[in-house]
């Protein structure tokens, strides 16, 4: 891959100016373990204290909330909802509320939050324990989900550490291990799960900020936000908006995946270009065919954009893109994008819920006609005939995202659709299998205990 | 005053009673489930939209009112948000 | 006593007869209908709202002709019946087995219609589970009709009766049948009790009801025996 030279000018003044800026949430990180809670005290100063109760703390929670909004910090978890306006509608709702850290992290090529919570667990139990406060909630659930052990290991870890330093602040904190399919780490699914019914989304309004587990407005947020909640209550918002844009300020986890040298977890600054990232993890390793930014509920982007694509939502909007949960997904030039979108479009298929008849019957038509596309048995217009019939017709985003993953594929390799539905499969179709598609069965038991489960 | 209908897609079982009884927002798709029209009623509408959300065997079907919540005697709910 | 005898079955006995063959028409007709609806059938003539209204009518209207079967039972001078008898089974004096039965496929069929008028307050899964019970229901009240009639052996009221096991026969059959092999284990356990019910049925008619003496087996009081061989006697003739 090109160098960063050819990357858009003001991205190039970020990339090197980031340099000096970053890293923020990996300061300090070791290349194993975790950091203790001196280790992460020492780095980044202790944390504000914000609990008690009366005017005065009142007062510094609503000026935290406000230091959020100012920041403009936005959800890392794929939705880029405010996290201020969540956090408002929590504090000034009547009933005390509670704080779920979702690190659930259900798409398979992340791994943002169960590094954060193996390496840093105390940035993101900060942030946790510091939303609580602010919020006015009295318990704090970790949520991870059951096959990321060492995540677990380490918040529970981590959060005996706390509780040994004395710290004695108010919100409980303890974790919960959830089932590890995909919609599992939806907002309304882990309030339903942690509920004791199943790991499955609900439906809303209401919302798990006005209601959510015991009825009780209930704050959901990915841990990585709350990682960054850690560091503007200590730094302050103008702080946190010295890096990245205006729409987009500070700074983000992304996972990086495909042929480069060195896969895995970097921080980048919003407005970097993807080539700089590609540099950092030692370059590709092969010619690209494309880049999958997002996970499985986002956009594919053809090749011819990569050398010049930066990593901001005003240059990724137009091209119907997003970071979303901070996913980056390169593709060998040997990978046929037709075989691969058709493998995923089956997976997402096979991880609905099965609650809501447009999804169930929608995704598993969408990916028949994809494996009939790739074979050379059906038109492509099929597809958007599908499209329209299942995308917003579901109680969750589940079916929208593989409606959007889908039709940005027939964009970005429309070309490639064009050939199999003319002429069927190709050599790669069958030889070559990059995305990771975990064996994920769907998990319909509830969890039996209402409250968490540990 | 402003009428909606939408439906709960995950109590919907595809009886397909709604889409006899408002067809003229209602539709269903190839596998039987309702395509809801979700703007306003119009006037006569809000009374076959009544008929059709007591029809419905699984309360999928709901009604609201002024932004309120659906007109089964629940507790009103906060103004929808876009999702 | 030969007065009583010579004077002929009050009008209400007629009635309680009647109202309640055609309960059980109605109560049929009900589950029929209630299984066309849940398996979604439907015609341009007959859409689906179509279907369900009926249902739920025709359930009210059975309802409507039980609670005049019942009240008739009350007031029949023959039978000292209270009006407890009809919701708290096996405690009467008249045939107290086959009587109490009617009570309990009256209270199950009370609590499927509160359940369906309640059905808002309630929500789906409670009000499902509980309507699920009108399957129970029907063979008591059929078996309730078998042994409590004081003329269980009339020809017209064997035809109705076969009438009806055929046609919820029949529901129950499609009902099991369709959507094979989901919930194979339910399914197994439905077609496996009707069969078991239905063969109960032909085989214990001949010696029950239809058998000799059924009237003293099936519980009469004496006291009253000798006025019910009167009555299915020829119409007059005095002790």
């Amino acid at each position: 891959m090109s160098s960063a030279t050819s990357a858009p000018a003001e991205s190039r003044a970020a990339d090197r100016s980031a340099q000096a800026r970053l890293p923020r949430l990996f300061a300090g990180i070791a290349a194993e373990g975790a950091l203790t809670l001196a280790e992460h005290v020492a780095i980044h100063g202790p944390a504000p204290q914000l609990g008690g109760r009366g005017r005065r703390a009142k007062d510094r929670a609503g000026l935290l909330i406000d230091e959020v909004q100012r920041a403009g910090l936005l959800g890392r978890g794929g939705a880029a909802f405010p996290l201020a306006t969540k956090m408002r509608a929590v504090a000034t709702s009547r009933r005390r509320g509670i704080v779920l850290v979702n690190a659930t992290e259900g798409e398979p090529a992340s791994l943002k939050d169960r590094t954060l919570l193996e390496a840093l667990p105390h940035l993101a139990l900060d942030g946790g324990v510091l939303a609580a406060e602010a919020v006015g909630a009295d318990e704090v659930i970790v949520c991870v989900c059951e096959t990321a052990q060492e995540a677990a290991a380490g918040a529970e870890h981590a959060i005996a550490e706390r509780a040994r330093s004395g710290a004695a602040r108010s919100p409980k904190l303890h974790l919960a291990t959830v089932p590890s399919h995909y919609v599992a780490g939806q907002e309304s699914a882990l309030v339903n799960f942690l509920g004791g019914g199943p790991a499955l989304p609900t439906f809303t309004p209401p919302l798990p900020f006005e209601q959510g587990l015991r009825r009780r407005p209930t704050l959901v947020n990915n841990a990585e936000t709350l990682a960054h909640l850690a560091l503007i209550a200590r730094h302050g918002a103008a702080w946190f908006r010295e890096i990245g844009t205006p729409a987009q300020a500070g700074s983000a986890l992304v996972t990086l995946s495909g042929p480069v040298r060195h896969p895995g977890v970097y921080e980048i600054e919003h407005g970097s270009s993807l080539a700089s990232l590609v540099h950092a993890a030692g370059g590709t390793t092969t010619h690209l065919r494309g880049a999958l930014l997002g996970g499985y509920a986002g956009s594919w982007i053809g090749a011819q954009h990569l050398d010049s694509l930066v990593l901001s939502s005003e240059h990724l909007a137009p091209l119907g893109a997003s970071l979303g949960a901070g996913v980056v997904l390169l593709l060998s030039d040997q990978a046929c994008p037709v075989a691969e979108t058709a493998r995923v479009a089956r997976w997402l298929s096979g991880q609905s819920a099965r609650q809501c008849g447009p999804c169930e019957h929608g995704l598993d038509a969408l990916a028949g006609t994809l494996e009939d596309i790739a074979r050379g048995a059906a038109p492509t217009r099929e597809v958007d005939r599908l499209a329209a019939l299942v995308a917003r017709r579901g109680a969750c985003g589940h079916p929208d995202g593989a409606v959007n993953l889908i039709l940005s594929a027939l964009d970005a390799f429309a070309a490639d659709f064009a050939e199999h539905a003319r002429l069927g499969p190709c050599d790669s179709c069958s030889t070559r299998a990059e995305l990771p598609l975990p064996h994920r069965p769907v998990n319909r038991n509830g969890s039996g205990r209402p409250g968490a489960r540990a | 005053m402003s009428d909606r209908v939408r439906v709960n897609p995950i109590a919907c079982e595809a009886h397909g009673m709604c889409a006899e009884l408002l067809p003229e927002r209602i539709t269903l798709d190839p596998w039987g489930y309702p395509i809801v029209d979700g703007e306003r009623l119009a006037g006569a509408q809000v009374e076959h939209a009544m008929r059709a959300a007591r029809a419905c065997p699984t309360f999928a079907l709901l009604l609201d009112r002024d932004g309120n919540g659906p007109r089964a005697r629940r507790p009103p709910q906060p103004a929808r948000r876009s999702q | 006593m030969s007065l009583l005898a010579a004077a002929g079955p009050s009008v209400y006995w007629y009635l309680t007869r009647a109202t309640g063959a055609v309960a059980l028409l109605l109560l049929t007709l009900a589950l029929v209908l209630g299984v066309i609806d849940v398996e979604r059938w439907s015609s341009p003539a007959w859409p689906r709202f179509v279907v369900d209204s009926l249902h739920r009518n025709v359930a009210l209207f059975a309802l409507a002709f039980l609670l005049a079967h019942i009240l008739t039972a009350v007031l029949d001078s023959f039978a000292s019946i209270p009006i407890t008898d009809a919701v708290i089974p096996f405690v009467g004096s008249y045939r107290p087995l086959w009587l109490g039965l009617g009570a309990v496929a009256f209270d199950l069929i009370l609590a499927v219609i509160i359940t369906s008028l309640l059905r808002a307050r309630i929500g789906f899964t409670a009000w499902r589970a509980v309507h699920w019970l009108v399957y129970a229901s029907w063979p008591i009240a059929l078996l309730h009709g078998f042994g409590t009639g004081s003329d269980a052996t009339s020809s017209w009221l064997l035809a109705l009766s076969g009438l009806c096991m055929a046609l919820v026969l029949g529901a129950v059959i499609a009902r099991a049948v369709r959507g094979w092999p989901a919930n194979l284990g339910l399914r197994r356990a439905a077609l496996g009790g009707t069969g078991a019910f239905s063969l109960f049925v032909l085989l214990w008619l001949p010696s029950g009801p239809l058998g000799a003496e059924w009237a003293r087996r099936s519980g009469t009081p004496s006291s009253l025996l000798g006025h019910h061989r009167a009555r299915t006697a020829v119409a007059g003739r005095t002790r």
